[in-house]
């Protein structure tokens, strides 16, 4: 008997009180709407954060050379080598089996002129020591001419592959190819081969690996870069000297199986600390079990969001109950009469549970409508304080700026199913209180 | 003779404080088809008593209560919304509509709880809705209607499920003495057709129009006799009473 019959008599009774009734929906609503944008928010950060992490290759292992903190003494002759060394690159590639290759790198701030433009400041950036592999790892794309190639590394060639932010600043209105970049510290020139497309600064992970910022980069081949600079940088800067030893600043540990990462990682940081165990100069990242670990953060995140969505859930349900409670001893006298006329316990229970379902449910399914719109009103809402109020927009975390909100598809039949059960749950109480009465006294009622 | 109600030895006790209130202490009648009865008594009488167990709203202490070939003291409480659904027609003093439903929509409540609303018995509604003279009013809600009026929307009602018998309570309590009047024609019309009517009231106005009168004194039959000096509405009364225009579907199953 749960037919169309019982269900417009329920939207009939819940018309009576049409503010009461969109008032309640309203708690359900809220309810409804807040798990998705919650799972929505959820989803686009954790999907920002693995694409990030993919970015840095999920097959790959890191290995960062770490400038040991400065141990007293700045005005020590004595320079300290640190880091990764060459011999280490070797050994790695050369005895671990699951290894493909060991892509050796080495970065070194720098300054870049363009000697023939006087009207073009030097600009610092980033000198990147690094093989052609670098650019298929660090998914740098080519704009024009080529990367570095085998050749050039192999013969240690004056050739240099520049960042596209770069090629604007230091030669806004010619070509680069061809031309040539100026390091007045080293006093060297390098002819540009190619230029890189934009690229998006990748995100700091878990400390030991800062955020990158490719923008102002500039990329020669690591045998040359060892052949001209060698491996002492010396740094003079308003009266005090500084000078830093190092062979490699990063290697970049290919493995062929993602499967095999793990056990490769656990290899690689044996070797290294084969002689010191407590090294503190080289930081090993293992992508894979960022991953592993942003999976884990997004699960957590997802159930954070899902309790408080919960409790709002549940807040919309009391709403509803103490409604339901209302109705049904206003409508005492109602029940008398359907009782007296034949209703059965049942049949008031179906009633008045018909009754909140269909509060729960106008609420669920406009809960789901807002908040399946929410991406779309988080982006207007961010353009709208760009445009009304840009002090307050500048000083939004970026967090709040960059991420984009996914929602989540299973959220909505979720959504759906909750509010009939957030329905049933908080109705049938009133319900059953309200078959519950003596139809004698329930007829005698004011 | 065929019975519509055999009551024997009925009683009905009630526990208040440790302390038992035997309301009704034995009571038996009969009530042939087509009868027209009034049951009157003083406050404590129980002639409340009787009247919720005649209207299978409460279950006797002990004794029996035949509605026709079943048992209802013997009844749980599904079984007793059945029978109220199906052969029991209610007409209340307060009218008893639901505010939210139309004249036509309450007419059809007891249908609704016997799963018997269909296409033909919106026409059976509706045709019991005009023979009460609220023709003109089917879309109307009670709040739309007089006190007189409501009163035929309730037994319009009383008659859709096509009763054994209808129980009124006094139905007449809350109207003036003119409208009254017609709705005791009503009722005697009802009668004349052949419907069996019990009422419940303590107004002997009222009460002369039944054929017989049932008087309760402390739980018990103080009288039950034939009224004699019975008041009968004249026929061109009784013409007004009821709009027999038109003929009224019969109850079809489904």
């Amino acid at each position: 008997m749960f037919n169309l019959r019982t269900w417009q008599l329920g939207v009939k009774s819940l018309f009576l009180h049409p503010m009461r009734s969109a008032l309640t929906v309203l708690g359900i609503l809220i309810g409804v709407a807040s798990v998705i944008w919650l799972l929505a928010v959820g989803e686009g950060i954790s999907q920002k954060a693995q694409k990030q992490i993919e970015e840095l290759g999920a097959e790959n292992i890191i290995v960062r050379s770490v400038e040991p903190p400065d141990t007293g003494g700045g005005s020590s002759r004595m320079v300290t080598p640190f880091g990764l060394l060459r011999s280490e690159h070797r050994i790695l590639a050369n005895t671990i089996p699951t290894i493909v290759d060991v892509l050796p790198i080495r970065e070194v701030k720098d300054k870049f002129a363009n000697t023939a433009n006087p009207n073009v400041k030097p600009v610092d950036g980033r000198l990147v020591g690094c093989t052609p592999e670098y650019a298929d790892v660090t998914r740098l794309q080519i704009d024009r001419g080529h990367f570095l190639t085998h050749r050039e590394v192999e013969t240690g060639a004056s050739v240099c592959v520049i960042a596209a932010n770069l090629a604007m600043t230091l030669f806004p209105s010619d070509d680069p190819i061809n031309k040539e970049i100026y390091l007045p510290d080293a006093k060297d020139y390098y002819r540009i081969v190619g230029v890189l497309k934009p690229k998006t600064a990748t995100a700091a992970i878990g400390g030991s690996l800062a955020a990158q910022d490719f923008s102002k980069d500039v990329y020669i081949p690591i045998t040359t870069m060892q052949r001209r600079m060698g491996d002492l940088i010396m740094r003079r800067s308003s009266g005090t000297f500084s000078a830093k030893q190092f062979e490699l600043s990063q290697l970049t540990i290919r493995v062929e199986d993602v499967n095999d990462v793990p056990k490769t990682a656990e290899l690689v940081e044996a070797t290294l600390k084969a002689r010191d165990p407590q090294r503190q100069d080289i930081a090993i990242v293992v992508p894979y079990e960022l991953l592993e670990q942003a999976r884990t953060t997004k699960v957590m995140l997802m159930l954070a969001f899902g309790l408080v969505a919960a409790i709002s859930l549940v807040v919309g349900g009391i709403g509803i109950m103490n409604i339901m409670l209302a109705t049904v001893t206003e409508r005492t006298r109602e029940i008398g009469i359907r009782r007296a006329l034949g209703g059965k316990r049942r049949d008031i229970i179906r009633q008045f549970l018909v009754e909140t379902i269909v509060l729960s449910v106008v609420g669920g399914l406009t809960g789901i409508m807002i908040g399946v719109l929410f991406p779309a009103l988080y982006k207007f809402a961010l353009y709208a304080t760009e445009k009304i109020a840009p002090v307050t927009y500048a000083k939004l975390p970026d967090i709040a700026k960059e991420i984009e909100p996914q929602v989540v598809m299973l959220s909505i039949p979720l959504g759906f199913f909750i509010s009939v059960i957030v329905g049933v749950v908080f109705g049938i109480y009133p319900a059953i209180r309200a078959a519950k009465m003596d139809p004698i006294e329930a007829l005698r009622h004011e | 003779m065929n019975l519509a109600v055999r009551i024997r030895n009925l009683e009905k006790h009630y526990v208040l404080k440790s302390e038992t209130v035997r309301a009704l202490r034995g009571v038996s009648f009969d009530v042939p088809a087509g009868d027209y009865v009034a049951i009157m008594g003083p406050s404590g009488s129980g002639k409340s008593t009787l009247l919720n167990l005649l209207g299978c709203l409460d279950k006797p202490t002990s004794g029996s209560y035949f509605l026709g070939d079943d048992d209802v003291a013997q009844m749980n409480d599904d079984q007793l919304s059945e029978i109220r659904a199906s052969r029991l027609g209610f007409v209340f003093q307060s009218y008893n509509l639901i505010q939210q439903l139309t004249v036509v929509e309450n007419i059809e409540v007891p249908l609704y709880y016997m799963d018997r609303i269909n296409a033909k018995s919106r026409q059976r509604s509706i045709a019991l809705a005009k023979m009460v003279g609220l023709g003109e009013r089917l879309d109307h809600r009670p709040t739309q209607l007089s006190g007189g009026q409501q009163q035929r929307v309730a037994i319009a009602r009383s008659l859709v499920n096509d009763p054994y018998f209808i129980l009124a309570d006094e139905a007449t309590g809350n109207l003036d003495s003119v409208t009254t009047a017609e709705i005791l024609a009503l009722f005697q019309k009802l009668n004349d057709e052949g419907r069996t009517i019990i009422m419940v009231t303590h107004e002997d106005e009222v009460a002369e129009h039944a054929k017989r009168v049932i008087r309760l004194r402390d739980g018990l039959i103080q009288s039950d006799v034939i009224n004699t000096h019975r008041k009968v509405f004249p026929p061109e009364v009784l013409a007004k009473a009821a709009n027999p225009s038109e003929p009224i579907p019969a109850l079809t199953a489904g």
